[in-house]
């Protein structure tokens, strides 16, 4: 043919996740450059995540579920047709049709068309509300349907049927379910693993009949579902009815265009997912193997894709079988099964751990000398990723060590630790220990090896494995997070950061000097701690001097070219017209400039350090404190002007944001805090946006956490409602100091509280209702820091040791540095930025 | 104990030890009218380099925090936080720069230039 096509032509029929994944080893192989590929997807939407169908029932949306990037498509310069399934294959002319009448010719055909889910024969199958299970689709209408009724029963006691009846149970239906063999999961799980989860199943309120075949669907007088016949003559009643009665492989397409099918179906394929012409391939579920199996599991339909893509590529690689190892949490029961499950090798011998009590059974199959060949794991499948990629070898512990819990005889010490550098640990996409060790964390692992993204059961081991994700550890300095350390300085009255680090660093840290991360943050529990310990509170003695930051150093904000800002407090953002002229007095005769704050105060720029001083001396003679700008400190607590003057306020707001801003002054905390008390719900002061914010109601206030503005604004949540001024300040003593205690280092109250474990509600647990019994601690931990405030400014000034630190040049103590200089600009002044003049990169001569 | 700093004209007697406190530092104003960032580690071990920040151009280093990465001192700019090996000047963030380093020394006296 002198007009061959320059670039072959790819059709691939099916867009699955084993499509996807075809497509993905296209791509890997640069083979999306070489050729022209199309996609004929019956579905509406591109490739999703079907194993974790149900999850769409605990709040994950289609788009969640999405494994088809975005701009995957564009960037590959594929051709996607959705909605658009294909309807015949024409071999000779080397064609395909789609439903649209569309006519694609290509070079390589490829098939994953995938199954369909079997519905047994049996009369009235076809009734409104009988319903399958196996795509988005299918979930909204059984969603849709089940809004109106309140059972539902599930064919099928498999995989698919137990996840289709946690489906219908999140819906609220009360739910049974109907399997024909004498157990649960009969392909996956032996007799003891099916009693633990039939037992455990049961304990949800679920019914569960085993051993008993559906006879008839029976309608009503409508003629949708009302109930079923069962083959013991029994009838139950039901609303709706889903099939789950195990998959078929779709190989009419194949079947029409005389491609050879297997006697019970599948296209049938070579070890190079070949059918029988050498144009077409096969893949995934729709595929009969070389072996003679129909795989329905996502790891041997990846392992189908990666070796059509090899073989594109004329590269040799063979699909032989596949592992059928599985791991699921079905209802909420983790399960899994690998290996020789069943104990099917002869002389094999099986280790059973079984307790009914909690639903807990574990066998491990091994041979005679100790070679674990599989096992099944029901209510506890912890273990599962490290089992499997043992399977084949003998275990570095014995067998029984393997399957009895944790804290019963011996621990169990093996961790991901004792696998070969060649394990599989994740099965779905073939990827190895050392493939994963060698990524820095998670989502460079997702992303680079694709392991994980498959069914996800290896991603508890990948954790483990990974370096970063198992140091929780604050910096290089010390193994443990900022929280970890703020119960060593508090339990150990720790005070010095040498004998911190020295005593509990890592052992290359120790003796050293730290770090820029773990100083600041000791030096930052210390402070909050410091009454408690008996430390000094002044932030800039002794030891805690080497800690600070800057600008805690100088006790003021560091600006671009070296000069400071000085903000001095300003509670409630109310301010008399005298202190307001003191100010104005000091900028002018220092030449500041001067701009109006977010949080209701003014903020004086381009201070030398050795004007600091001075500066302060003005201030606090006026009666102005320091408004710890500069720290991880309490900043300000805004307000409207509430009750007393505005027509709609319902509280005095004012005075709740002066009394709560004194209140907590000089508090250190883990980050910055800002708060706001607004004086009726029309929230003029924002307090929704604020760490803490409180609003005022008619009978008291209400008290919202964890807001934020910034680069990721967050709506505080309510905590609590109709507060008395006392109540208010005692939850708010509790909420500071729990925060202070387990948040990690720069995490704002926002983060901390997303973070946290069980939420909003654990935190009432522990600050309203003192589920932890912490509270009286809490709150005097708070009476401390209140008690022991002291103007850090004011302390500063009658110090003249103190106050030997505010100098440009420790060898010219008077001397300004003549590098920070102004200029003018809107009748202020700006630094002069060319007076830094920046040495060319790698500068030094 | 003085900390003393060599620049071209000689050795330059910047303070005395005791002004310095261990894991902060000082800054110099040298006799050419620029500026040096001087340090004293745990160890009473000093160390000297330029002042001037290269990222901002602004005279900051010596406001930064000193630390230990591989058993050798830095200290982090207090504006943008990249690190300088405190010996060689080389900036640990970026292999490309580089600050100047001052040979540096304690002595017992305050010794002439």
């Amino acid at each position: 043919m002198a007009a061959a096509t320059p670039t072959p032509a790819i059709v691939l029929i099916g867009h699955g996740m084993v499509g996807q994944r075809y497509l993905e080893a296209l791509a890997e192989r640069g083979a999306t450059a070489t050729h022209r590929i199309t996609v004929l997807c019956e579905e509406p939407r591109p490739a999703y995540d079907r194993v974790h169908l149900t999850s769409y029932f605990s709040g994950s949306t289609p788009e969640d579920l999405s494994l088809t990037p975005p701009g995957f498509m564009a960037e590959h310069g594929i051709e996607l047709h959705l909605g658009d399934p294909a309807e015949a294959v024409d071999r000779e002319a080397r064609t395909v049709t789609s439903r649209s009448g569309r006519v694609f010719p290509y070079d390589v055909l490829v098939l994953a068309t995938g199954s369909h889910p079997f519905v047994p024969p049996v009369p009235g199958k076809d009734a409104p509300g009988c319903f399958v299970y196996r795509t988005i689709e299918d979930l909204l209408e059984i969603e849709e349907y089940a809004r109106t009724r309140t059972s539902g029963s599930v064919v099928g006691g498999g995989l698919l049927g137990l996840e289709a009846a946690g489906a219908l149970q999140g819906l609220g239906l009360t739910t049974r379910i109907v399997e024909f063999a004498p157990r649960l999961m009969p392909v996956q799980i032996d007799e003891g693993g099916g009693t633990a989860l039939l037992r455990t199943i049961e304990n949800m309120g679920l019914t569960v009949h085993t051993g008993v075949g559906t006879q008839e669907i029976l309608t009503g007088e409508d003629g949708s579902v009302a109930g079923m016949r069962l083959s013991d003559g029994s009838t139950v009643a039901t609303d709706l009815v889903v099939f789950s009665a195990g998959v078929r492989p779709r190989d009419q397409l194949a079947r029409a265009a005389g491609l050879t099918v297997g006697e019970r179906g599948g296209i049938g394929i070579d070890a190079r997912c070949r059918t029988s012409d050498p144009r077409v391939y096969a893949i995934g579920e729709c595929a009969l193997a070389a072996d003679g199996r129909v795989y329905g599991l996502v790891a041997p339909g990846y392992e189908m894709a990666e070796t059509a893509a090899e073989d594109l590529l004329g590269r040799a690689k063979e699909f032989t079988g596949a592992d059928l190892s599985t791991k699921l949490k079905l209802l909420g029961v983790d399960v899994a099964s690998f290996g020789d499950a069943h104990g099917a090798a002869s002389g094999s011998l099986a280790v059973v751990y079984s307790d009914s009590r909690s639903g807990v059974y574990k066998k491990l199959v091994v041979s005679p000398e100790g070679v674990l060949l599989g096992g099944v794991l029901v209510g506890d499948a912890d273990s599962y990723g490290l089992l499997r990629p043992l399977t084949g070898s003998v275990p570095p512990v014995a067998p029984e060590q393997l399957v009895l819990p944790a804290g019963l005889g011996a621990p169990v010490t093996l961790g991901p630790s004792a696998l070969p550098d060649t394990a599989v640990i994740c099965s779905c996409h073939n990827v190895t220990k050392k493939a994963i060790t060698a990524c820095a964390d998670l989502a460079e692992v997702k992303k680079c090896t694709n392991a994980g993204t498959g069914c996800g059961s290896c991603v508890k081991v990948i954790g483990r494995l990974l370096p970063s994700a198992a140091d929780k550890g604050l910096c290089r300095c010390f193994p443990f997070s900022r929280s970890e350390l703020y119960e060593i300085v508090r339990t150990r009255r720790l005070t010095s950061y040498e004998r911190l680090l020295d005593g509990h660093g890592r052992p290359e840290a120790r003796g050293g000097e730290g770090c820029e991360v773990c100083k600041p943050a000791v030096g930052s529990i210390i402070a909050s701690l410091a009454p408690t310990l008996g430390a000094s509170g002044y932030v800039l003695d002794g030891e805690q001097a080497a800690l600070q930051d800057t600008n805690d150093h100088f006790l003021a904000n560091l600006q671009r070219n070296g000069s400071y800002s000085v903000v001095p407090r300003i509670p409630g953002g109310e301010i008399t017209p005298d202190k307001l002229i003191v100010i104005g007095e000091v900028a002018r005769d220092f030449g500041l400039y001067a701009k109006i704050t977010g949080g209701q105060r003014i903020d004086l720029f381009g201070a030398g350090v050795e004007q600091l001083p001075r500066i302060w001396a003005r201030l606090v003679d006026a009666g102005f404190e320091s408004g710890h700008a500069y720290g991880k400190a309490l900043r300000t607590v805004k307000s409207c002007v509430g009750q007393t003057w505005c027509r709609f306020g319902v509280q005095d707001s004012v005075r709740m944001a002066i009394d709560l801003e004194l209140r907590y002054r000089g508090l250190r905390a883990p980050h910055k805090l800002k708060s706001a008390v607004s004086g009726c719900a029309r929230e003029c002061a924002e307090a929704q946006s604020k760490d803490f914010g409180v609003i005022a109601t008619a009978s008291g206030w209400n008290l919202y956490v964890g807001g934020n503005g910034g680069a990721t604004p967050r709506h505080a949540d309510l905590l609590a409602q109709d507060l008395s001024d006392a109540e208010l300040v005692r939850l708010l003593d509790r909420f500071l100091m729990f925060y202070i205690r387990t948040a990690e280092q720069l995490e704002r109250t926002s983060t901390w509280l997303d973070r946290l474990e069980g939420g909003l509600e654990h935190l009432r647990d522990v600050i309203v209702r003192d589920s932890l019994g912490l509270c009286a601690e809490l709150e005097s931990l708070m009476a401390d820091h209140v008690a022991h405030y002291r103007d850090e400014w004011a302390e500063t000034l009658q110090d003249p040791e103190r106050l030997r630190r505010f100098v440009s040049f420790v060898n010219a103590p008077g001397a300004p540095d003549p590098t920070v200089r102004f200029v003018p600009e809107r009748d202020q002044v700006k630094p002069d930025l060319t007076a830094l003049t920046l040495l060319p990169v790698g500068g030094p001569r | 104990m003085t900390v003393e700093l060599r620049v071209s004209e000689g050795w330059l007697t910047v303070c005395e030890l005791s002004a310095l406190i261990p894991g902060r530092g000082v800054a110099a104003l040298l006799p050419d009218g620029s500026q040096a960032a001087v340090f004293v580690d745990r160890a009473g071990r000093p160390y000297a380099i330029a002042n001037q920040d290269p990222f901002t151009g602004a005279q900051v280093l010596s406001r930064g925090l000193v630390g230990t990465v591989a058993g050798r001192a830095f200290v982090a700019s207090p504006l943008l936080k990249q690190r300088f090996d405190l010996e060689s000047g080389r900036c640990l963030d970026h292999d490309e720069v580089a600050v100047r380093t001052y040979p540096v020394r304690t002595a017992a006296t305050s010794a002439a230039r």
